[in-house]
């Protein structure tokens, strides 16, 4: 028998079910099983969490967990938009609407669940709406068009959640809670208090204490709401007074459900059927359904553990949350009404910031505080990702616990040691082992040196992100204890990080290396600490990189404002903005390459290299190409390489707008731009994305209202997709937003951090760049744009300005003491028609007098 | 190269940029020429024996610890201006030459031995 491949069939793809077949996969059991998925929505599992986000995002493909709709293992298939009828546990069979039949070894109930809506009259007018699926959004949206005011009726977790969609669609918006406060569920009255505080400063009005006595009718559409003593003006109404677990298959088959819902099932999430599991929430392990995915992707491992013989359990689940809504903090974890005997509160309250913050805390026998049991926090929930932790474990608290959440001005925030099984990562089961395990390394892979690397590696932060801040705490102490802590300081010449030398070159205006090494450093300083620093000077002060004050500083490249190449020759690579070349200039290119014999090839960024120029020949090629009316271009330094462009609205029959136009005024709004590391961009006519925009440090790409703008993109050994900030956007705005953001990241990124690992090293990620380039949260929008507008202002061709100097001019040649001999280590030969460069002991190479260097010993 | 008491005047102290390198050719060889920023003088070998490329005078110059050198351009491995000694690499260095200035200007003389 067991030699006979067994078949599984899974009920639902949603969240859970996604991740019960990812495990599966990832874990072997696919040796054993087919695997029949099948799910009820038209399109594969997305990330229910983040459905809101929806609004805000591209196309509903951005939460989905699964973009390529199918595993990446033959023996899993995907059924969608099917939904599964009835199950025959004696014949092991399950039929799905579409009438086909489908046996099974093993049935896996993922249905999730369902909105409940409460059956007051008018609930199913036109109009009314439920929160749970990207159509039941699109629905919400597609019928805010046209409406003034909203409703949601339910003040819990998810209703706030389906407010904040509404004030974010433009409505009037009120929140109907039955209960006398807020999220009833986590939080107490005061926490509740201050909730609505908050909330109620952003618009919302909060009925509290109110019942719906039904919906109002004007002509079968909705027209209002009437509660207990008034009625509310709303076009539109979204239910969202709680959950049902979708048990309904379980049920009609006889299997046990539990008294409040949710298929029966036991530690192992088997119903009493052995060939029949249930997980998610729609199960009830014990009796209990959790709605929050967490516990759901750990009945998910449980499962998939047991049917490989494994003995993972599950016997309940942290149900700690942590959210923004409507951008307010709210926290609530362990035992936070504290209805464990003996438990003492610490509040701490300050009602003009909105802050409140409570800690459940057990009492030893002398009466002090001994052990955190949970906690409600609301305005700032900061010190979560410290105190969830501490529950779990269970250690002792230090002396004065109270410390914890103070404000940090009055000596709150300390770090606390945790046990290593902590679960310091929720979403994911992520214990403090695991973390630092992932940064000390091991044989066969390197030790994380960032969050991004810890995140890819555990899969800890990669979900709701509330404990990224610990994840960095972790890893600067497991870095140190290992004495591989990356020391802020930049090298043994400067205690600053670039973040920091930019702020104090600010700051102190300083304009030399020696000025600041003399007042922030020690010694002359080396090739680490002076390209960085001569890139702060030039953002900040945009002088030639040849200045007498800089020139010592600049690497080799800007020191010779070209790429050198292996045999000591250098390229050079006009620029071409957007790509976009006359017959003419393509010729002066062509001449150029032809005069100097240079090797000619077409680059990745849409220009053309020519490589194999002598030191002494760059004047003369550059002299020919600024007279044609080109710069030499960067295709070296940390700045601005080339903004690509598709052809666009002008010749293609998809584009919606003039992407070439857009890709040639950033280019030249920002070349020359010196900053962290180099940056790409790119533009593309349509949603086709014909320039490949996302693989950029920042990608524009066309809607038919505007543009939308990606960052955080690159190629190169980590590819990243760039993601989304805004959409639809006029020009204006567009170039105003790359301004903040560019500037932004030139002034806090480190050295040598593209704009993706900038982002992922962020406290908030994107969410803090949105923060601070789209919604100006800290007010700096405007300086950030004005630094731009210096750096436009003051540009200039660097390439033309040398020639017109002889200063600077004096240093483009072979040797000091005799200008016009070639170096003669310097040999080509020919290959395709073109040159070719060889080296000092290859074929045809040049041969050194004796002597010119002595290896000792071998190498 | 026995002609230990030749010395080349090879340009003015001036013309020698602070904190950067020149090349020169003493005898048929390349030699880098480096003006550090308390004005002495060092000449090493231009040849990099890592990228086999003529390019060390193109280096960044600084300090490690006491020890002022210069990092190739090409995959910044850096050598002790004084000795040539390459501080990332035990067994490997450049050669150095003496060096002089009178009445302002630089003369290279004979390569020191190691
Ligand atoms: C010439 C070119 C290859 C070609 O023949 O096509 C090229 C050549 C070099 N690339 Fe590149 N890259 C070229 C396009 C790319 C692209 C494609 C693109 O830009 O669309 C990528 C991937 C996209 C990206 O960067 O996100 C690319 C990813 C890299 C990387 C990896 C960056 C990363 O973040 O991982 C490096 C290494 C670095 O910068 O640290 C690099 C570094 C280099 C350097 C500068 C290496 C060096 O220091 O000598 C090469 C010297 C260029 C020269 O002319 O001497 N090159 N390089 C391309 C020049 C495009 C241009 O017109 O400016
Ligand atoms: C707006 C919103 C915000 C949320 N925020 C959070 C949060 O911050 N943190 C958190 O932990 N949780 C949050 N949740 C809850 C979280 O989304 C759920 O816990 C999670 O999606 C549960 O996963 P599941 O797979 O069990 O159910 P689902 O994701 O609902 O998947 C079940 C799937 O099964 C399908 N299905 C049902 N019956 C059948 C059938 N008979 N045949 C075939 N297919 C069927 C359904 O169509 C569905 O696609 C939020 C939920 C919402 C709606
Ligand atoms: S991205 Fe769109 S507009 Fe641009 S070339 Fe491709 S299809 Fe055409
Ligand atoms: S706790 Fe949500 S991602 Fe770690």
């Amino acid at each position: 028998m067991t030699h006979l491949r067994q078949t599984l069939v899974v009920a639902g793809h949603g969240m859970v079910g996604h991740r019960f077949v990812q495990a599966a996969v990832e874990r072997g059991l696919t040796e054993r099983f087919d695997i029949v998925v099948v799910g009820q929505e038209p399109r594969p599992a997305y990330d229910r969490v983040a459905l809101t986000s929806f609004f805000s995002a591209a196309s509903a493909d951005e939460l989905s967990l699964l973009p390529e709709g199918r595993y990446d293992d033959p023996r899993v298939r995907l059924t969608l938009g099917t939904t599964v009828e009835a199950v025959d546990r004696d014949a092991r069979t399950v039929t799905l609407d579409s009438g086909e039949t489908l046996g099974y070894d093993v049935l896996v109930l993922a249905t999730g669940a369902g909105p409940f809506v409460p059956p007051v009259p008018g609930h199913d007018l036109d109009g009314c709406f439920v929160y749970r699926t990207i159509e039941d959004l699109e629905a919400i949206r597609d019928a805010a068009a046209t409406a003034k005011a909203g409703a949601v009726i339910g003040g819990g977790l998810l209703g706030l959640e389906a407010a904040n969609a509404l004030v974010s669609l433009g409505l009037e918006t009120h929140v109907v809670e039955m209960a006398p406060r807020l999220m009833p569920v986590q939080l107490d009255e005061a926490g509740g208090g201050t909730l609505v505080r908050h909330i109620e400063k952003l618009g919302v009005e909060v009925h509290c204490g109110a019942a719906t006595q039904r919906v109002v009718d004007v002509d079968g559409r909705v027209a209002g709401l009437e509660l207990a003593h008034r009625t509310v003006d709303a076009e539109i109404v979204v239910f969202s007074a709680g959950i049902r677990p979708r048990d309904q298959l379980a049920r009609a088959c006889g299997l046990p459900v539990a008294e409040r819902g949710g298929v029966l099932v036991d530690e192992q999430c088997r119903t009493e059927d052995p060939h029949v599991f249930a997980i998610g929430e729609c199960a009830a392990p014990g009796g209990r359904m959790y709605g929050l995915v967490a516990p759901g992707y750990s009945m998910a491992e449980v499962v998939v553990d047991t049917l490989l013989g494994g003995e993972g359990s599950f016997t309940g689940a942290d149900m700690s949350t942590k959210l923004k809504l409507l951008g307010v903090d709210v926290a609530s974890f362990g035992d936070a009404f504290a209805t464990t005997p003996g438990s003492l509160e610490l509040i701490f309250a300050d009602a003009v910031a909105g802050v409140y913050k409570k800690l459940v805390v057990s009492v030893d026998q002398d009466g002090n505080a001994s052990r955190l049991l949970g906690g409600i926090l609301v305005g700032d929930a900061s010190a979560y990702g410290t105190l969830r932790p501490l529950v779990s474990s269970g250690i002792t608290l230090p002396a004065n616990p109270e410390e914890l959440i103070l404000p940090a001005s009055r000596g709150g925030a300390a770090p606390v040691g945790m046990p290593d099984d902590a679960v310091v990562c929720s979403c994911n089961n992520i214990t403090k082992a695991a973390v630092c395990g992932a940064v000390d390394g091991s044989a066969d892979r390197p030790g994380c040196a960032d969050v991004a690397c810890i995140k890819s590696c555990t899969r800890a932060g990669s979900t709701c992100g509330s404990c990224v801040p610990v994840l960095k705490n972790l890893l600067d102490e497991r870095l140190a204890a290992a004495g591989r802590l990356v020391r802020t300081g930049i090298c043994e010449h400067f205690d600053l990080s670039r973040q920091e030398l930019f702020d104090v070159v600010a700051v102190h205006g300083y304009r030399t290396f020696d000025d600041l090494v003399t007042a922030h450093g020690r010694g002359r300083g080396c090739d680490v600490c002076k390209p960085a620093v001569a890139s702060i000077l030039a953002s900040q002060l945009n002088g030639h990189v040849l200045d007498e004050s800089t020139v010592a500083l600049q690497d080799t490249n800007d020191a010779y404002l070209a790429n050198i190449q292996r045999n000591g020759t250098y390229s050079v690579v006009p620029r071409v903005p957007g790509g976009e070349i006359t017959p003419d200039r393509l010729i002066v290119i062509g001449e150029v390459a032809r005069d100097f014999a240079l090797y000619t090839k077409i680059t990745g960024g849409q220009r053309i290299d020519l490589l194999g120029a002598r030191l002494e020949q760059l004047p003369a090629i550059w002299r020919r190409l600024v007279d044609a009316g080109f710069e030499s271009g960067h295709a070296y330094g940390k700045s601005l390489r080339t903004v690509k462009s598709c052809v666009g609205s002008t010749w293609c029959r998809y584009g919606v707008q003039d992407s070439v136009r857009l890709a040639i005024d950033l280019e030249n709004r920002y070349r020359g731009l010196r900053s962290p590391h180099k940056i790409k961009a790119g533009v593309s006519g349509c949603a086709r994305e014909c320039a490949e925009a996302r693989g950029k440090d920042f990608g524009v790409i066309a809607t038919e209202k505007g543009w939308n703008l990606y960052v955080g993109g690159n190629g190169g050994a980590n590819p990243a997709h760039a993601q989304l900030l805004a959409t639809d956007l006029d020009t204006e705005t567009l170039v105003r937003y790359v301004d903040r953001f560019l500037m932004y990241y030139i002034r806090t990124a480190d050295r040598l951090q593209r704009t993706s690992t900038w982002i992922g090293a962020l406290d908030g990620g994107l969410d803090r760049v949105r923060a601070v380039v789209v919604d100006d949260e800290l007010g700096l929008g405007a300086e950030l744009e004005a630094d731009m507008a210096r750096h436009v202002d003051t540009y200039f061709d660097e390439w033309r300005a040398t020639l017109e100097d002889p200063e600077k001019l004096s240093r483009f040649v072979s040797f000091v003491n005799a200008p016009g001999t070639p170096d003669p280590t310097i040999a080509f030969t020919t290959e395709r028609g073109q040159i070719q460069p060889v080296l000092e002991g290859e074929d045809g190479g040049p041969t050194l007098i004796a002597g010119a260097s002595i290896p000792v010993g071998a190498r | 190269m026995t002609a230990t008491e030749t010395w080349t005047p090879v340009c003015t102290l001036v013309e020698l940029e602070v904190e950067r390198g020149a090349a020169a050719l003493v005898h048929g060889q390349a030699v880098a020429i480096f003006r550090t920023h308390d004005d002495t003088v060092y000449a090493l070998g231009n040849h990099d024996p890592f990228s086999r490329a003529s390019v060390i005078a193109r280096g960044i110059v600084g300090t490690r610890g006491d020890v002022p050198f210069v990092a190739s351009p090409m995959h910044k491995n850096a050598f002790d201006l004084r000795t040539g000694r390459c501080l990332d690499d035990e067994g490997t260095s450049v050669p150095s030459y003496e060096v002089r200035v009178v009445e302002g200007v630089v003369l290279v003389g004979p390569r020191r031995t190691p």
